[in-house]
């Protein structure tokens, strides 16, 4: 039997904390028992480059990166981006994505034109495609920044996990007084 | 211990935590700043950031006179400048275990080149463990500091940015008791490389690697996996993982130790496989050795040699087709290139010397993106050091009115890295450039660290400073100005004077970077572009400010927007335009 491993592509821009939501991703499904494997580039990428992070869940992983074409889930941070890593999804796989434009330099030098009706776009290559509207949810939680938990909690309810692992690994990376706000933003984006 | 994700650079410094390690010195350098980050936290190792890798070395190997357990971590290309103690450490030998990290950056992700610092191994006669994953890194770690005192030798580490920065599950173990404590011990024979005493440690380097190769035959970092039916590889780090994914039926040999080579481990393995694949990453490192043996292997035929490896380049590799790249099937999108942070102080200087024609012999930094567009502002990039030596060169050979062109560019960590080495010669060799150092009070590049001249150490105590106007002028430079490089006429003016003076001359540009820890850059209320003052001249633009935003919509021609969550009101942009466009945000 093929050994079944589970694959989510974490696409945004340096700064957005993609980072962050990946860090939390990896220890909850590690508490869930799952061998789990992480990717991602620092450095240059967070001075406002496209960020891409790979983690792998399932009993054995071993590569650290998704094989092309096979992610399983596409969990997007800013609409460009997203789009921009389309071609790693497998057919049929799931994108869930934060309703977010960031003008990339050449869009806001006016030499090229962020492309328009992105959300029409991937979801008709990808039916199963939920938009969050993570900036909404993060102004109920009460704090502007947890927009990347609220859209983990949008991806968390499609993932085989039970949500007291979710919130095990929230206490253990979210700094303690952030926390409640933290755990708010979850909350309303797994209700999505 | 309970079992825990970490990544293979914290993994690293665990391992070096239970090694029982006393000394950890290191420069920055993506990928491998991280370990010594982590290591900082454990109690009882003295970790501190060195000014540049030789000088880490350095200090790790002093560590190692007195009998302790020293940890040097560095990127490739800091290896290439901590090669000269090295290679003589190799004659040596430790008392104490050394173990030096060095990470490699296949596919360049934040580097000027993809060396193979294997290489580096065989050249310098050492031993180099390679780990896989993090519970490798962490295990090797503390294995390495064993096989340096078994075998008196350094110990090279080597990661790669997918160990360094990828995350997996690690099992921390308890730390080693019963160490010796450090103390002095005097024995010329061994630590004065006289070349009487040097003849003498020269064969038992050689046969230290003779030994080494034997032993690792049966250790258990180097395994086999058998698999089923008739094809093997050879593999080793992070390839390793690859493979598996790949080929999972295949027998694997995987090699712990990818120097030296376990020879005989590697002759039975072959005798089994009617295909023998070498997977590895850049250089065609084992394959080389293992063809000298005479046994016939597939590696670089197939794989690639520039760039990282993928499953995906794995699998088009043996499948004898192009790799097919990820983005292909999407039509073009607009690229995301990284940029010089809103507010950055790097920028108003590239700006000036762009205006005023310069010919910049730039460094590695944050601001060497200045040699994107917009601003492409920066004519050469080498290595740490270079900006300023490349200038002295430049100048010596161009004729008088092509010599005043000549701008050395280099940050503050880079000018204590080897940048003053540079000026002293310019100095000597009185050529007539102009240096500016970009004086960000940090590291920016690699994530703020703190170096001699931020009056802070690795844990954010207080250190002395180093001062940076007094070297200039120890070293024999008569023409010092500091500037603030946010008033752009000032900066003007003052490297168009500097570049005019037939001698050499240094511009400070001074300014905290955005990004510093201790919250000491200035913030101020952003900015807005009054729309009717507008007239879309689009000069503001040519800063390449992530902060200012074309709106093709507004207007006839487009206008000008400041995006109020980027913007830090740093008013470099005001000064550009010339209609008085760009107003200072009134709260009320
Ligand atoms: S990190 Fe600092 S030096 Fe680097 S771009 Fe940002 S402000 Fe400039
Ligand atoms: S420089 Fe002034 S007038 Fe020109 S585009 Fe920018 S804001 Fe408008």
């Amino acid at each position: 039997m093929k050994n079944k491993v589970t694959n989510i592509l974490l696409a945004g821009v340096g700064g957005q904390g993609t980072l962050l939501a990946s860090e939390v991703l990896s220890e909850a499904l590690m508490l869930g028992g799952y061998d789990v494997k992480k990717s991602e580039i620092h450095g240059m990428s967070q001075r406002g480059g496209s960020v891409t992070s790979h983690v792998r869940f399932g009993s054995k992983v071993y590569s650290p990166l998704i094989p092309e074409g096979e992610a399983d889930f596409l969990f997007g941070f800013e609409l460009l981006e997203t789009m921009r890593c389309l071609p790693m999804l497998r057919t049929g796989g799931t994108v869930v994505v934060n309703d977010l434009k960031i003008m990339p330099a050449p869009v806001a030098m006016g030499q090229e034109v962020y492309p328009a009706d992105i959300p029409a776009k991937i979801a008709s290559s990808f039916p199963d495609t939920v938009l969050v509207n993570g900036m909404d949810l993060a102004m109920q939680a009460g704090n502007v920044r947890t927009v990347n938990i609220a859209l983990l909690g949008a991806l968390s309810r499609r993932l085989d996990l039970a949500e007291q692992h979710w919130h095990q690994a929230l206490t253990g990376q979210v700094p303690e007084r952030f926390l409640a706000e933290n755990l708010k933003a979850f909350e309303l984006g797994r209700a999505v | 211990m309970k079992k825990t994700i970490l990544s293979g650079n914290e993994a690293i410094a665990r391992g070096a935590f239970e090694a029982g390690v006393k000394v950890a010195s290191a420069y920055p350098g993506t990928p491998s700043t991280e370990i010594l980050e982590n290591v900082a936290n454990y109690p009882g190792i003295d970790a501190a950031w060195a000014p540049n890798e030789k000088v880490a070395l350095e200090v790790g190997i002093g560590a190692c006179f007195g009998g302790a357990r020293a940890l040097v971590t560095m990127k490739h290309v800091g290896l290439n400048v901590a090669a000269d103690p090295l290679f003589t450490l190799s004659y040596i030998g430790v008392r104490g275990g050394l173990v030096l990290v060095v990470a490699d950056d296949p596919e360049m992700h934040s580097s000027q080149d993809e060396q193979d610092s294997r290489n580096y191994a065989k050249f310098a006669k050492v031993p180099m463990l390679e780990p896989g994953d993090s519970e490798e890194a962490r295990a090797f770690t503390r294995l390495a500091y064993e096989i340096s005192e078994k075998f008196d030798t350094p110990v090279l580490v080597r990661t790669t940015t997918r160990i360094s920065h990828g995350k997996s599950i690690v099992f921390p173990a308890e730390p080693v008791q019963g160490l010796p404590e450090p103390n002095l011990v005097r024995d010329p024979a061994k630590f004065v490389m006289l070349p009487a005493n040097a003849r003498r440690r020269h064969p038992l380097v050689e046969k230290r690697m003779l030994d080494l190769a034997q032993w690792s035959c049966e250790q258990p970092f180097n395994r086999i996996e058998e698999g089923k039916g008739e094809v093997g590889v050879i593999t080793a780090g992070i390839s390793y993982q690859y493979a598996k994914e790949i080929l999972p039926d295949a027998h694997i040999l995987k090699l712990g130790m990818v120097h030296p080579l376990p020879k005989d481990l590697i002759r039975s393995f072959a005798a089994r496989c009617s295909t023998l694949y070498v997977i590895e990453e850049l250089d065609p490192f084992l394959e080389e050795q293992i063809q000298a043996m005479g046994i016939r292997v597939i590696g670089k035929e197939l794989f690639p040699i520039c760039g990282e490896l993928t499953p995906g380049r794995v699998q088009a590799s043996l499948e004898g087709r192009e790799t097919v790249l990820s983005q292909s099937t999407e039509a073009s999108l607009p690229n995301r290139p990284p940029n010089m942070c809103p507010g950055c102080s790097h920028r108003g200087v590239f700006y000036e010397l762009k205006r005023l024609g310069a010919f910049v012999t730039g460094d590695i930094g944050c601001y060497t993106l200045a040699a994107l567009p917009p601003l492409s502002a920066m004519d050469s990039c080498v290595c740490m050091g270079a900006g300023i030596s490349n200038a002295t060169g430049l100048s010596k050979v161009l004729p008088p009115e092509q010599r005043q062109k000549v701008v050395g560019v280099m940050g503050d960590s880079t000018f204590l890295h080897t940048g003053i080495n540079s000026l002293m010669d310019m100095v000597y060799a009185q050529a007539q450039a102009t240096v500016v150092i970009l004086d960000n009070r940090t590291t920016g590049m690699t994530g703020r660290q703190d170096n001699p001249g931020t009056g802070h150490s690795l844990t954010g105590a207080a250190a002395p400073a180093v001062d940076i106007e007094t070297i200039c002028r120890a070293l024999g430079v008569r023409d010092i100005q500091v500037i603030d490089p946010y008033d752009l006429e000032l900066t003007r003016q003052t490297l168009k004077d500097a570049m005019a003076r037939p001698e050499p001359s240094v511009v400070i540009a001074r300014r905290t970077c955005m990004l510093e820890r201790r919250g000491a850059a200035e913030r101020k209320l952003p900015l807005f572009v009054d729309a009717d003052k507008c007239v879309s001249c689009k000069a503001c633009l040519k800063l390449g400010c992530p902060a200012i935003e074309w709106n093709a919509e507004a207007g006839d021609k487009g206008k000008a927007v400041v995006n109020q969550l980027l913007c830090v009101g740093c008013g470099v942009c005001q000064q550009l335009c010339k209609f008085d466009a760009l107003g200072v945000h009134n709260e009320k």
